[in-house]
């Protein structure tokens, strides 16, 4: 399942030339202390449990489980000692996660960033204090022009400061396997140009300690100016660029075909997957390994079919003439399990609606026994006691009698790993809280939901590796294929482009709208 | 009846004579026709083809002059003393039909049934059926129009 695999995290963050990125640094370093290294995973890890034998073992038990299973309220346990249950799967998992150091790779990137904004911040100011630090008596005096200068650049970097915590001072959403080519770039620029500045700077006015303070500021000025238009094309770069559509993205998940289409602009590859998986998220509904293949039941019969056995002496030629004679005569032989999958699916169908039906009674029923207590009911009615409850003592009395409708539901449509007692009963509790009706309470397990909702908040990210024939940074174009992997599934992502539209005019004068009868008329002669 | 335009219109035709008959100030003939250039085709109950704009015969007036000259109901008609009624407007075939100076006409109808009478008698006679043999045999008369 999706929130039992291997965890990391993922910077998408842009960080060049700006100012506050020494806020953002110091607010990493503390975000970094205050949460326990086990909240940062490590990449790498693989976990090396046989997946397969786990699914039959999950999907033959399904099939021949007694229905009264839940009576009896036994503990799932592995089956036996060569395989292992969902639940140590779940153990390993978050003892490995816990024993992984915090990742370092992830903050080069914003620190680097930070570092540099941090810089470029300072030099206006350091190149306004240090002559008046070092040959103060020697410079110019320099009255209002210089005050109105001043009052300028304050008021620049402040917009500097205030557009930068705006725009870029945002927690990281994910890393990228190679260098995000803009970001690399516009921290290129910036540090040259400030290099630049820096560099013009200790040489003609450092070193033979120029008087002309005026000039200085001015110079200092042009920096914060420059350093503003930077800005703008970062802001265009990195945030406007992309948002005109031009490609349409085909997106389906390999397991079951689940698919969407998504309009997106101009992106590079790796760019493009976040993006992507950002919208999976919240648009695919989960992904649910129990409910891939055909129960067995149905496949299995094609494979009874007759051997063939070979009298030749001579045996080097045996096996593929065999499989051959094997495969001739299954396609000859008339296929029915066409038949059995349909009556299988009905039945299944006729199940679900049954056992869907026992539920929502029996929570309809379950909801009329509690009510919502008003103010003024617990003053006036000292006759009649009534157990007042808090919502987490009122899901637990009514649970009781929907557990066994609940449970045979989920079970039915194999949703039993995704939601727990526990879950089932924190839900109820939110529901009653919020005055919401049986269906609503309902409405989280009738449908399978999206990935989002069965996620569990706790700051961990989320491994994908980006699988693609192009180099990721290149930019997307006609046809390009790339595929998104994850332990137990894919996502494989088609690129087209969207249709140039050639839009014309027609006008219609609103006058020009008149209708008369049709005529069939009869005359007699 | 369907036509293929810009085609001649062949049809098996019965010339059908029709005395007016004089009913107070007025000479009527005692049916009714429907159908036009500029009427809806789509309506036409008696026609085939629900594109043919044909005039087409609606109503007959039990023992009118048209029920004494063997005039059906839903007939097309294809002239009218000589005048065309493929590809007229309703008014136009009412006046050619209504001139209260000509006390005859002399109609050309078709119908359906004529066409397997034709190819019925076809069958039966052996020997090849010239024009001639036809139009004393039958009464009939094959019909081209090269209006269209």
């Amino acid at each position: 399942m999706d929130n039992e695999s291997q965890y990391s995290g993922y910077s998408y963050k842009s960080s060049h030339s700006r100012s506050s990125r020494k806020h953002r640094d110091r607010r990493d370093r503390h975000r970094s202390k205050s949460r326990d290294s086990s909240s940062r995973g490590d990449k790498s890890v693989t976990i090396q449990t046989p997946a397969e034998p786990l699914l039959d073992a999950e999907s033959t038990r399904g099939d021949d489980r007694d229905d009264n299973w839940g009576e009896t309220t036994t503990v799932v346990t592995g089956t036996s000692e060569h395989s292992i249950s969902n639940e140590d799967l779940t153990r390993l998992t978050k003892d490995l996660e816990e024993s992984t150091p915090l990742e370092c790779k992830r903050f080069v990137g914003p620190a680097l960033g930070g570092c540099l904004s941090f810089f470029a911040l300072v030099t206006p100011l350091a190149f306004l204090i240090l002559p008046q630090v070092l040959w103060r008596d020697t410079l110019e005096p320099c009255g209002t022009p210089c005050e109105g200068l001043y009052v300028s650049l304050a008021f620049k970097l402040l917009v500097l400061l205030i557009s930068s915590w705006a725009l870029f001072l945002r927690p990281p959403r994910a890393t990228l396997p190679r260098f995000f080519v803009f970001r690399c770039l516009l921290m290129v620029l910036v540090f040259l140009f400030v290099a630049s500045y820096w560099l013009f700077y200790g040489v003609r006015v450092l070193e033979p300690r120029e008087p002309d303070y005026r000039g200085i500021v001015e110079y200092a000025a042009s920096l914060v100016d420059a350093l503003l238009f930077i800005q703008y094309l970062a802001l265009v770069l990195l945030e406007v660029r992309h948002l005109q559509p031009a490609f349409c993205l085909k997106v389906v998940r390999s397991t079951d075909g689940a698919s969407k289409f998504y309009n997106v602009g101009h992106l590079s590859i790796q760019r493009a997957a976040v993006w992507v998986l950002d919208r999976y998220y919240s648009d695919f509904s989960v992904y649910n390994p129990a409910t891939l293949n055909l129960p067995k039941s149905i496949l299995s019969k094609k494979m009874t079919g007759f051997k063939v056995y070979s009298l030749d002496e001579n045996t080097t030629n045996n096996s593929t003439g065999q499989s051959r004679a094997m495969i001739a005569a299954a396609a000859r032989r008339r296929d029915n399990s066409h038949n059995e999958y349909y009556y299988e699916e009905a039945e299944m169908e006729r199940r679900v609606r049954k056992r869907k039906a026992r539920l929502v009674v029996a929570v309809e029923e379950a909801f009329t026994h509690i009510k919502r207590l008003q103010e003024d009911e617990a003053a006036s009615s000292p006759k009649h006691p009534r157990e007042v409850m808090d919502p987490r003592e009122a899901a637990q009395a009514i649970f009781a009698p929907m557990a066994r409708a609940m449970q045979k539901y989920l079970r039915t449509t194999r949703q039993q790993g995704f939601h727990s007692m526990e879950s089932i009963l924190t839900h109820l509790q939110f529901c009653i809280t919020h005055n919401m009706t049986p269906k609503a309470f309902l409405e989280r397990y009738l449908a399978p939901g999206p990935t989002m909702q069965y996620q569990q908040q706790n700051g961990r990210g989320r491994q994908w590796t980006l699988v693609s024939e192009e180099p990721v940074t290149s930019a997307l174009r006609q046809g390009l294929v790339f595929s998104l992997r994850r332990v137990d599934f894919s996502l494989v992502v088609t690129v087209t482009p969207l249709p140039f539209l050639r839009l014309g005019e027609e006008f219609i004068d609103p006058k020009s709208h008149k209708f008369v009868m049709r005529l069939q008329s009869e005359t007699s002669v | 009846m369907s036509f293929v335009p810009g085609q001649p219109v062949t049809a098996v035709v019965q010339r059908i004579e029709i005395q007016k008959l004089r009913q107070g100030d007025k000479l009527i003939l005692g049916f009714s026709i429907g159908g036009g250039i500029d009427q809806d085709p789509g309506q036409n109950p008696f026609s085939e083809d629900k594109t043919d704009k044909g005039i087409y015969v609606t109503r007959i007036s039990p023992g009118g002059p048209a029920d004494v000259a063997n005039l059906r109901m839903g007939d097309k008609i294809m002239q009218v003393n000589g005048w065309d009624m493929t590809m007229v407007t309703h008014d136009q075939a009412r006046k050619k039909l209504t001139k209260q100076k000509e006390d005859v006409v002399r109609l050309l109808i078709t119908r359906k049934s004529l066409e397997e009478t034709v190819s019925q008698s076809k069958g039966k006679n052996p020997k090849p059926c010239t024009y001639a043999n036809e139009k004393q045999n039958l009464n009939d008369v094959m019909y081209t129009n090269n209006v269209r």
